[in-house]
């Protein structure tokens, strides 16, 4: 373990890459899913079918597909992140990292959005023509009344998104983030000797994150769980 | 039926030279063909009874192992029958040696080796030697056996055309572009750039050339393959800022190896082999040939 030790400040460095990649694409991803969510759902004919297309079109591109457009294509039509650059101590957020961070919140938004609709099917008619009936527009019926039980319903599906997104985040290591994928490869190739400890070290730690993530997933459940 | 059969000869025809014009496109520039490198008789008695060497002779058959992604030193391309460069004109002054046809593809198998896997493939005997762009380093004597130097190189920069950057220390706080795992990615981590790890060196080159990062680094006779692709638009700058000693990995379950590699380079210095290997892949232009660099001493069997 000497090895992992003796590089542990780097590797630190390189999960807050990875967790802050999580951060900001999780966050986001939520937010930008529940507003396509709500488009599919909406009134709006328009809406509906555009936020169809962009499920469509995105759930089935594979993530290094989609990063690869903004990193290499986006360029080419002069889509660049270079107004992105940020710097917190040894953090450096800049514009290869926004276009990662882009492709993983666009790549996520559509699972978001799915889990999202399978929560708000789950909610039965009646609530949302009761919420209608009471005179509630889209927005109230939405916000007070569907969402707050579809968000039961989906957490389960939700937080395996997540999760998912969690470990998406290692495609960044090969286009341009240090994150702890990157900083593995780097580990193996300089310590030779030490490869097995190398691996199993960061398996560790991302079975460890995933674990947490997990927990807070299921005590939400049990909070938000209709007694 | 006679028709037919000059059809097929035509169509032969067309396909080798479409591959011949194919392979030119994948070409760096500097590349050229390659030494046609002759396999040597191998007189009873040459390897003694029982090594490795008389083992590898006696069968005809070896597996190298060398990358197919790097221009000058070991690149393949779609085309090819053979990877080229400077590794593999080395590889094959080995194997000649050993009184096996270097461009029989039948019998040496030219295996693509990663960085990541050079180590795993000797250990389990997936390949006899490796020759990829393998620096010699302490850490991974412990587990293979590595011998040469056959080639010193370093550690250059390269920037966009009409970039001002001149050496590394302009590149402090900046973003810089290398192959993910790398020790040239390191390097200039260590010297105060941004690393910005990548897949592939072409991948930085594209990087660098959409602005997307400030510059790229890694071993200089990879960067001037780079730039050679693009003409005008990239520069190789800066004074070399590490010291690579590229060698011949082997496995330790053969240490007899160590001196016989060490003798065929040491022929090759001598006879001018090694300048021609040379020439004929990193070097040619207006590009210097070095001196040989000196060999390490093998350890005490």
């Amino acid at each position: 373990m000497n090895v992992v030790l003796d590089n542990a400040g780097d590797i630190a460095l390189a999960f807050i890459y990875t967790l802050s990649l999580f951060v900001v694409a999780g966050v986001l991803s939520l937010i930008f899913g529940a507003l396509l969510a709500a488009a599919r759902v909406g009134p709006v004919a328009v809406l509906r079918k555009a936020a169809a297309v962009y499920v469509t079109l995105i759930r089935n591109t594979p993530l290094l597909i989609v990063i690869i457009f903004f990193r290499f294509a986006g360029p080419k039509i002069g889509l660049t992140f270079s107004f992105v650059d940020i710097r917190v101590a040894d953090i450096r957020l800049n514009n290869l990292y926004a276009a990662c961070a882009v492709g993983l919140i666009v790549y996520t938004s559509s699972f978001v959005c799915e889990a999202l609709r399978s929560g708000i099917n789950a909610v039965p008619l009646g609530q949302a023509e009761a919420a209608r009936a009471i005179g509630l527009p889209f927005g109230g019926v939405m916000s007070q009344v569907i969402m707050p039980q579809a968000m039961r319903h989906a957490l389960p599906p939700l937080a395996s998104v997540q999760i998912a997104l969690l470990k998406n985040t290692t495609v960044c290591g090969a286009l341009g983030v240090f994150e702890a994928f990157a900083r593995m490869r780097g580990l193996t190739n300089d310590f030779a000797s030490a490869r097995t400890e190398i691996f199993l070290a960061f398996a560790l730690i991302f079975v460890v994150l995933v674990e947490v993530l997990s927990f807070v997933a299921y005590r939400l459940e049990r909070r938000w769980r209709i007694a | 039926m006679r028709t037919m059969k000059l059809r097929a000869a035509a169509a032969t025809v067309l396909l080798t030279a479409l591959s011949g014009t194919l392979a030119a496109c994948g070409d760096a520039g500097s590349e050229g063909e390659g030494v046609d490198v002759q396999a040597e008789e191998v007189e009873d008695g040459k390897f003694e009874d029982g090594s490795r060497m008389a083992e590898l002779a006696e069968a005809g058959k070896i597996t190298i192992g060398v990358k197919y992604d790097q221009p000058g030193l070991g690149f393949k391309s779609a085309t090819d029958d053979i990877p080229t460069g400077f590794d593999v004109e080395i590889a094959k002054l080995l194997v000649a040696d050993l009184g096996i046809d270097p461009s029989d593809t039948s019998a040496v198998t030219y295996e693509e080796t990663i960085s990541d896997n050079r180590e795993p493939y000797l250990e389990a005997g997936r390949v006899d030697l490796v020759l990829a762009s393998y620096s010699i380093t302490d850490d991974r004597r412990k587990v293979v056996g590595q011998t040469g130097p056959y080639f010193i190189t370093g550690q250059q920069i390269l920037v966009g055309a009409d970039s001002d950057v001149e050496s590394i220390d302009d590149l402090v706080g900046e973003t810089v572009c290398s192959v993910s795992g790398s020790t040239s990615l390191q390097n200039a981590e260590d010297a105060g750039a941004v690393g910005a790890p990548a897949d592939t060196y072409s991948q930085c080159a594209e990087d660098v050339l959409n602005g997307t990062v400030e510059a790229m680094t890694t071993d200089g006779s990879i960067l001037l393959g780079l730039a050679a692709q693009n003409e005008g638009e990239l520069k190789v700058v800066g004074p070399e800022f590490s010291e690579e000693r590229i060698g011949v990995g082997y496995s330790q379950d053969y240490p007899e190896m160590c001196e016989w590699i060490n003798g065929v380079l040491t022929e090759a210095y001598e006879d001018g082999s090694w300048a021609e290997a040379f020439e004929a892949t990193l070097g040619g232009g207006d590009v210097e040939t070095p001196e040989p660099p000196a060999l390490d001493e093998c350890p005490a069997a």
